[in-house]
């Protein structure tokens, strides 16, 4: 391959084909930047309590999208991912409602956490008909 | 001189690091989990590194969206454990070994690998639970360490084939350092999981144990493994497994399986383990 052939290939998103994912590149990251600012800063307690005592106002320190904010009010999990949240991020903002990484993954799914875990248990999802997505064609 | 005799390869999954600080680790879920580390560190007591080179990532935790090191070197005399947003785990603080860290930056910066470097960081669960695993609970770790911290947050990460020439690079530096230590090489991560979005809690087991036969059968091979080819196949944080090649690089060409475990699931992720010791 060529270096311009190299060049080409690096800029194409070859995974934008994958089912139920969101590949959190630069492009999303940036589209993030305000929202993930506002999950990561839940990572301290004191900001936790801030946020607790009046979510709206705290929000107001970030400058993120209406959708954004709104998203994050609703905690509506795919729907910031959608807008550039990265899952390390709104985990933080899941950890601060009690809200556990397995428990998150059953929400974003869309399964109840007793199923998610059971399926888990049982070996997880398996990658066959979830690699590409013409093989959720009709399926969601 | 300094020499590197042996690498480990393991999952970093945070759920492992709250059984353990929580007395969970006799629960049925998370006793075969535990089981497969026994060995482990029976192991690592008799191997009894001076350092170990500990390659992980962050999680969005000491690092925010403001910045985004590819590989960052930590420097520092010590590293405290993070709140990761739900206090920092009770393990002891880390501590560094400064002189062989600033020896291995000014090795591999002149072997024109590009390092951050890091003189104060928190470290995450993605450092914290491999020590875990390996030393169990004691008061104080039982050796020094040095991180190195890798993007795979944000795509790209570093390729397969960056991570394992570094590890080359690594090796060199760790070979040209004065004095006598036993170093072992920690690569953490994966394995197969994905933690976001509809297709979260994907596991491919087949693809896990092919990619553990060939950290000895086909290291190199292995490392020239697409980037799309974990995120498909190994679910969009399996790409994590990209460190494991910085562990595989700065080993021997020719090394011995030691020790595997595997095990489904952690929470929502493949358990990989495996111990690769030197020849020589
Ligand atoms: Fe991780």
């Amino acid at each position: 391959m060529s270096t311009e052939e190299k060049s080409a290939k690096n800029a194409t998103k070859e995974y934008e084909d994958i089912p139920g994912t969101y590949v959190f590149d630069a492009d999303r990251s940036r589209q993030g930047y305000h929202l993930n600012m506002f999950c990561i800063s839940l990572r301290l307690a004191e900001n936790r309590a801030a946020f607790r005592a009046d979510e709206p106002g705290y929000l107001d320190q970030y400058p993120m999208t209406a959708e954004q904010r709104q998203s994050v009010l609703d905690r509506d999990w795919n729907e910031m991912l959608r807008l550039g949240g990265n899952i390390y991020y709104t985990s933080k903002l899941a950890a601060n409602d009690g809200v556990n990484f397995q428990e998150l993954a059953a929400k974003m799914t869309g399964m109840t956490s007793e199923d998610y875990r059971a399926m888990m248990v049982a070996g997880g999802r398996s990658v066959e008909g979830n690699r590409y997505a013409s093989e959720w064609e009709g399926k969601e | 001189m300094a020499r590197i005799t042996a690498g480990v390869g393991v999952s970093h999954v945070p759920a492992i690091g709250v059984a353990m600080d929580t007395g969970h680790t006799e629960d049925d879920y998370y006793k075969p989990v535990f089981a497969g580390f026994e060995k482990s560190r029976e192991w690592i007591k008799q191997n009894n590194p001076d350092v170990v080179f500990l390659v992980y990532n962050d999680h969005c935790t000491a690092f925010s969206a403001e910045m985004i090191p590819t590989f960052a070197l930590g420097c520092a005399a010590e590293f405290q454990p993070a709140d990761e947003g739900w206090g920092p785990r009770p393990v002891p603080v880390v501590k560094g070994h400064q002189k062989l860290a600033s020896h291995i930056a000014q090795s591999v910066i002149l072997d024109e690998f590009d390092l951050t470097i890091m003189n104060a960081m928190e470290v995450d669960h993605g450092l914290t639970v491999p020590l875990s695993v390996m030393f169990g609970q004691p008061d104080e770790w039982p050796c020094l360490v040095v991180p190195l911290c890798v993007n795979v947050v944000q795509y790209p990460p570093p390729t397969g084939n960056r991570c394992y020439q570094l590890g080359k690079a690594i090796r060199r530096a760790i070979d040209s350092f004065e004095e006598d230590l036993n170093v072992v090489i920690f690569g953490t991560g994966g394995m197969s999981h994905q933690l976001q979005y509809k297709r979260a809690g994907l596991i491919n087991a087949d693809w896990d144990i092919d990619f553990l036969d060939r950290l000895t059968s086909d290291p190199v091979g292995l490392s020239q493994k697409p980037h799309v080819d974990y995120l498909r196949e190994a679910g969009s944080e399996g790409i994590e497994l990209v460190m494991w090649h910085v562990m595989r690089g700065a080993l021997d060409d020719e090394v011995v399986e030691v020790h595997r475990h595997y095990h489904v699931p952690a929470s929502n992720t493949a358990v990989g383990h495996i111990i690769l010791e030197n020849k020589t």
